[in-house]
């Protein structure tokens, strides 16, 4: 059995969530839930819909404040410092890159896009700003398909091609960890490959949280893999672990093989 | 048919009637929404049918048109040296109406931004409440706080002779076409959806830069009519620059000027002349003028408005 955290040799984890309870006025998403990504690592969250997988995400980059009546008790680390402490949320989303489940390409040129946060971040050169919009589009792997159009409208390009600009929107902060909520619901499969690739190579420079649907992408994907139900951790392991015969739990065998409700 | 007319034939004739009845329901539905459409074209080209058909006689019919444009000679009623110079007129309009939206614009697009993304519920409600309450002022009321209010503190203020000037008119127009700025505006604000904050904000963006990089050019468009919505209202306005702006016919050379409106000299004018006359018409030339200037701003809007979506 594989225990993490442990003091010998096994990585500071970059996201630590502990003790998380959320509730949206009386309903709880989220109970108890202790659970942690290291660097590096690709986390896969799996759950049904209502398991509290997106709520999950919001709490680290705290837009789960712009949720009116959303509370939240127990902690939230980003290299340890608690992220509900920092005075300023802005400060935590910077480090942070959120990939929502449909494709969201803000009302400007997809050079504007990518290039948006390195602004906001006061990158003013021309040289830096256009090699970071190459290399962050080249990372989502749209770079070839829209190097000789950067100048057109970001909302024109097809639902992939957004979703693509989206993640490399979210990249173009330089985040230390990246987000992605259910990316591929509007995307097609020889698109979602490419994106499972690109994430792959990503995961060199990054940690990163990829809450799924679909369970075979976090088989294909993930290092370890969460399964939430209901608001509650049912448990957290090694992937082939929880894909195999023998996870912790008998509700883990019986969703991750479609024995489900 | 073999069968019997039975409880379902019955049932099968009474289903094909209401399909039909339905039919005909449809029809007349869609009749009456074309003909509310096409109704809205027909009353607005019957309007400028009207005015123009009274002004045409005198158009094609002795009105010296550089006379009209280029002198500020205004004497419709005199015996001896008649004369329609309507540039004093046309400028006093341009004059207020300018003036006022250097007023009413950082104003009204100043309200809306905090009533429509930095204020919630009640506050929000109470904003949008108060502000609607300035709309249903009376023109009338408008005019005579300038004629007793603004006008003596004018006079107090900048030391001049008369306090009914074009910054009088100006401040009127402005607090008028505030609410249609500020209703209009937060509604092109609100109809930014709500996704493109979110991901503004997922980005790191403060409340400040979400709006000011995302909201202002998402909603250029709604922004522009609400201020072009705003020049109308201040451009046929009457009553209040009737009483506000001295009525003289002047050119104005600065904003402690008295000047005279087009639109307040119709008011002023038409119900003295006699049906048919020389003057009666040119005052219907004058309200064919206001409405060519109405219909090329409303042009200008829509054209730059298409430029912005070509870019």
């Amino acid at each position: 059995m594989v225990t993490h955290g442990a003091p010998d040799g096994a990585p500071v984890p970059k996201v630590e969530f502990r003790g998380l309870t959320v509730r949206y006025g009386d309903a709880a998403a989220l109970r108890d839930v202790s659970l942690d990504c290291r660097p590096n690592e690709i986390l896969g969250i799996i759950g049904p819909a209502g398991a509290g997988k997106s709520t999950l995400l919001k709490t680290l980059n705290r837009t789960l404040e712009l949720t009116p009546g959303a509370r939240l008790d127990g902690r939230v680390l980003l290299d340890g410092r608690d992220v509900c402490k920092v005075g300023d949320p802005s400060a935590v989303r910077r480090r942070i890159g959120m990939v929502a489940p449909l494709p969201v390409g803000l009302p400007m040129s997809i050079y504007d896009n990518v290039a948006f946060a390195p602004r906001m971040a006061g990158v003013r050169g021309k040289a830096e700003l256009d090699g970071r919009v190459e290399r962050c589009l080249t990372q989502a792997a749209l770079w070839d398909e829209v190097k000789d159009r950067l100048r057109d409208l970001g909302t024109k390009l097809s639902g992939g091609q957004q979703q693509r600009l989206t993640i490399a929107r979210a990249l173009s902060h330089d985040p230390e960890v990246l987000c992605l909520d259910e990316f591929s619901i509007a995307v097609d499969p020889v698109t979602t490959m490419r994106i499972e690739d690109a994430l792959k190579a990503l995961k060199e420079r990054m940690a990163i949280l990829l809450v799924t649907n679909l369970v075979q992408q976090a088989r294909r994907l993930a290092d370890r893999t969460a399964f939430l139900l209901s608001g509650e951790l049912v448990e957290v392991g090694e992937t082939q672990q929880v894909f195999g015969r023998t996870p912790k739990d008998r509700r883990t065998f019986q969703y991750v093989h479609g024995m489900f409700g | 048919m073999t069968n019997p007319p039975g409880a379902s034939g019955r049932l099968a004739k009474r289903a094909v009637l209401r399909a039909r009845l339905g039919r005909a329901q449809e029809l007349v539905i869609e009749a009456v929404i074309r003909l509310c459409g096409v109704s809205a074209v027909v009353f607005v080209f019957a309007i400028f049918f009207f005015v123009l058909r009274e002004a045409l006689p005198l158009l094609f019919g002795g009105l010296d048109l550089g006379q009209f444009f280029g002198s500020m000679e205004w004497y419709p009623d005199s015996l001896s040296n008649r004369r329609y110079g309507a540039l004093a007129l046309i400028l006093g309009t341009l004059a207020v109406t300018g003036l006022a939206m250097v007023f009413a614009i950082p104003l009204g697009l100043g309200a809306a931004i905090p009533i429509s993304e930095f204020s919630r519920g009640r506050t929000k409600e109470a904003l949008k409440i108060v502000v609607e309450l300035l709309a249903a002022i009376p023109s009338v009321v408008w005019g005579f706080i300038g004629l007793m209010i603004l006008n003596p503190v004018i006079i107090d203020l900048f030391d001049a002779p008369i306090g009914l000037t074009v910054l009088n008119g100006a401040i009127l127009l402005a607090l008028m076409s505030v609410p249609i700025m500020v209703s209009i505006g937060e509604d092109a604000l609100k109809a930014v959806p709500d996704t493109y904050r979110e991901a503004a904000e997922a980005m790191g963006a403060t409340r400040w830069q979400v709006v000011r990089r995302v909201l202002l050019p998402a909603a250029r468009n709604g922004l522009l009519a609400a201020v072009l919505l705003g020049v109308g209202r201040a451009v046929g306005e009457t009553m209040a620059v009737l009483m506000a702006t001295g009525h003289a016919v002047t050119i104005p050379t600065g904003p402690l000027d008295s000047v005279r409106t087009i639109t307040a000299t119709i008011a002023a004018e038409l119900g003295e002349t006699a049906r048919g006359s020389d003057h009666y018409r040119v005052l219907f030339v004058l309200g064919t003028l206001l409405f060519a200037i109405t219909f090329v701003v409303n042009l200008t809007a829509d054209l730059v408005i298409r430029g912005f979506r070509r870019r």
